[in-house]
């Protein structure tokens, strides 16, 4: 057996063990959903970094810089600035207001059938297309990364996708939360350690690492070899329309994330508005020194490794595996390539638990039953039900779709939904007290539509023939899922959700008549 | 109107009167802490989105200033992104110092609320 499959598995069992011990303690919806409310802010800060540390930034992100030197690091810079709009506007408002999901807050005072409906289409629009993206990169990952033991990319995303059924299915969210931790806590060794090597490589000499990452040498498209300045910006982001695509990334980055609904369920996992904050602020620091060391991981790889050999072994998502073979040999190699599996396999499992949940509780329980569960229990079996559907329908698609589909555009997809749909409304119904029922599902339908729209005619889609010169719809798609809900809001009148703000006010500032721990 | 309990978790909060709601929000300490609220939301919220922003429109936009070597090949770019990490921690410092004080104004009025019933 190699390293490699033996690292796997071994990781697998520690996560069945989690789940089976978190199946026995799971009783009860709260349980089930939000893990009873009762994680401590740092196991929850843990948590929130590890659905946020996706296959998409280690691997990722470390192939950008590797690849593209100073532009793919703008990614990182933006997504922990983001978090300030997680901790300042929505975390603690969110936790006071809602139950479950984000559709929670919007039904408080809005008209609940309509507003559930259309944010359950959202929650389960953003979640199925990260989830898509995280599984084709990942069946092509591990197909990769377990070549010697004969795995095909089909069976990669099949036994992927059942391993993240039996963690929502058996273990709800306290199993998923621990997975992450688990995850998490590996993720921020795996990437220290490189970091520390990627010095010792230059005998801990800054200066001379820097230097190197001044003089990067590859050979281009035409077959030149060519030295270039990894630190000047401009290699990815070229004109004509860089600089606005650089824009309207950030803009994605900074407004969805509080947005995506994956990591807004986080904050019902924990006792109060107080703990929700402080888990926010040690998501921060993980995640802050997390990305800044993705200098290291990213620049290490484009002067040690070179871009040439990533290039000829695998492509740039293999930019940190191969860093890590490259300076300890093929045993941290089969290491780091564990913690990249580890990685996608709970952001699968934090995807597929949000998107169930957001269907049984939103679309099953409130749009379809009035809010009654018809008989004990209900509620949970159909997001357990559901979760086995979300699981199979992104098998599926990831098999359909194929080792080699382009799928960065469906990441930049989910945060420009998250952040052109579901920010919009959220803010507004926590902070404008005209805001009504129409304005709602306006806003989130226009900034579904605009950014669903704007990705098929980007050149991520259309390639040369783009009728949208940009890769990222958010700078169109967000004004205007604003612009959607004040019209939707201006055009009619709903006293009753004008009533209710100064209810909602009272209890998001207060934290009074909020939902309260229940224990495990 | 909200969403009816599910049967499993009906005791765990506070049941507040519709009256009660606008009683407490006429409160002049309810006011003050939306105030002190808004003093600090508002500005930080504001200060971040202009610093964070700053950075890719000078990367588009003034690409020879950004390019500008300060010290080896560590340039303004490098600089200024690295900056970014450091102002999103300070902010969330001062968040956390400012919002213990907005605590102990709120659990006054909940304490004030619960004491009357």
């Amino acid at each position: 057996m190699s390293p490699s499959l033996a690292m796997f598995l071994g990781f697998i069992a520690i996560t069945l063990w989690i789940t089976w011990w978190a199946a026995r303690r799971n009783t009860g919806s709260s349980a089930f959903f939000a893990a009873g409310r009762s994680l401590k802010a740092w196991q929850n800060g843990i948590a929130v970094a590890g659905d946020y540390m996706s296959a998409a930034s280690f691997l990722g992100i470390a192939g950008i810089i590797a690849f593209q030197g100073y532009d793919g690091f703008l990614y990182s810079v933006g997504w922990l600035v983001a978090y300030l709009t997680v901790l300042l506007l929505v975390a603690e408002p969110l936790r006071n207001a809602g139950k479950y999901t984000m559709a929670d807050v919007l039904a408080y005072r809005l008209s609940p059938r309509p507003v559930r409906a259309m944010g359950a289409l959202s929650t389960l629009t953003v979640s199925t297309f990260y989830m898509i993206a995280q599984m084709v990169g990942a069946g092509a990952l591990v197909s990769l990364l377990l070549k010697d033991a004969g795995l095909s990319y089909e069976t990669a995303v099949i036994g992927i996708g059942v391993l993240m059924i039996v963690y929502v299915v058996f273990g709800g969210m306290l199993a998923t939360t621990w997975v992450q931790i688990v995850k998490a806590i590996l993720l921020m060794g795996g990437t220290l350690l490189l970091s520390v090597l990627v010095l010792r490589h230059f005998n801990y000499d800054l200066g001379a690492f820097f230097d190197a990452v001044g003089h990067v040498t590859y050979t281009d498209a035409q077959g030149n070899s060519v030295t270039q300045d990894f630190m000047t910006p401009g290699l990815r982001y070229k004109p004509p329309y860089g600089a606005l695509d650089l824009i309207s990334l950030g803009m994605a980055l900074i407004l969805g994330t509080a947005g995506l609904p994956h990591i807004l369920v986080r904050f019902y996992t924990v006792p109060d508005a107080q703990t929700a904050r402080k888990s926010v602020v040690w998501a921060m620091v993980i995640i802050g020194c997390f990305y800044i060391l993705t200098t290291f991981l990213g620049f290490g790889a484009a002067t040690i490794v070179g871009r040439d050999f990533i290039a000829s072994n695998g492509g740039t998502n293999m930019s940190a595996p191969l860093l890590a073979q490259a300076l300890a040999g093929d045993l941290f190699f089969a290491f780091i390539s564990a913690i990249a599996f580890a990685t996608i396999l709970a952001v699968v499992a934090g995807l597929t638990i949000s998107a169930s949940t957001s269907f049984a509780h939103d679309f099953w329980t409130n749009v379809l039953h009035h809010g009654r569960e018809r008989h004990e229990g209900e509620e949970v079996r159909v997001a357990r039900v559901t979760a086995f559907f979300v699981g199979a329908i992104s098998i599926g698609i990831a098999i359909v779709l194929g080792p080699n589909a382009n799928v960065a555009f469906l990441v930049a997809l989910a945060f420009a939904v998250a952040a052109s749909a579901n920010l919009p409304v959220i803010l507004l119904s926590l902070f404008w007290r005209r805001f009504n029922t129409a304005g709602a599902v306006c806003g989130l339908a226009t900034g579904l539509a605009s950014s669903l729209a704007l990705i098929v005619l980007s050149p991520s889609i259309m390639k040369a023939q783009a009728i949208f010169p940009l890769e990222n719809p958010g700078i169109v798609s967000i004004p205007l899922g604003f612009l959607g809900a004040v019209i939707g809001t201006l055009l009619t009148r709903e006293p009753e959700a004008e009533r209710k703000f100064t209810e909602l006010s009272v209890r998001a500032n207060t934290g009074l008549g909020a939902e309260r721990a229940t224990g495990h | 109107m909200p969403d009816q309990k599910p049967s499993d978790d009906v005791p765990h909060r506070d049941q507040v009167d519709a009256a009660e709601w606008d009683r407490l929000a006429a409160l002049a300490d309810f006011r003050a802490l939306i105030a002190a609220k808004r003093r600090f939301i508002v500005p930080a919220t504001v200060f971040f989105i202009v610093y964070y922003f700053a950075l890719p429109v000078l990367v588009g936009y003034a690409p020879r200033l950004m390019a500008a070597k300060v010290f080896g090949v560590i340039n303004v770019a490098y600089l200024f992104a690295l900056s970014q990490f450091f102002m999103a921690w300070i902010i969330a410092v001062l968040y956390v110092r400012a919002a213990s004080r907005f605590d102990k104004m709120a659990r006054a009025i909940v304490d004030q609320y619960r004491a009357k019933r």
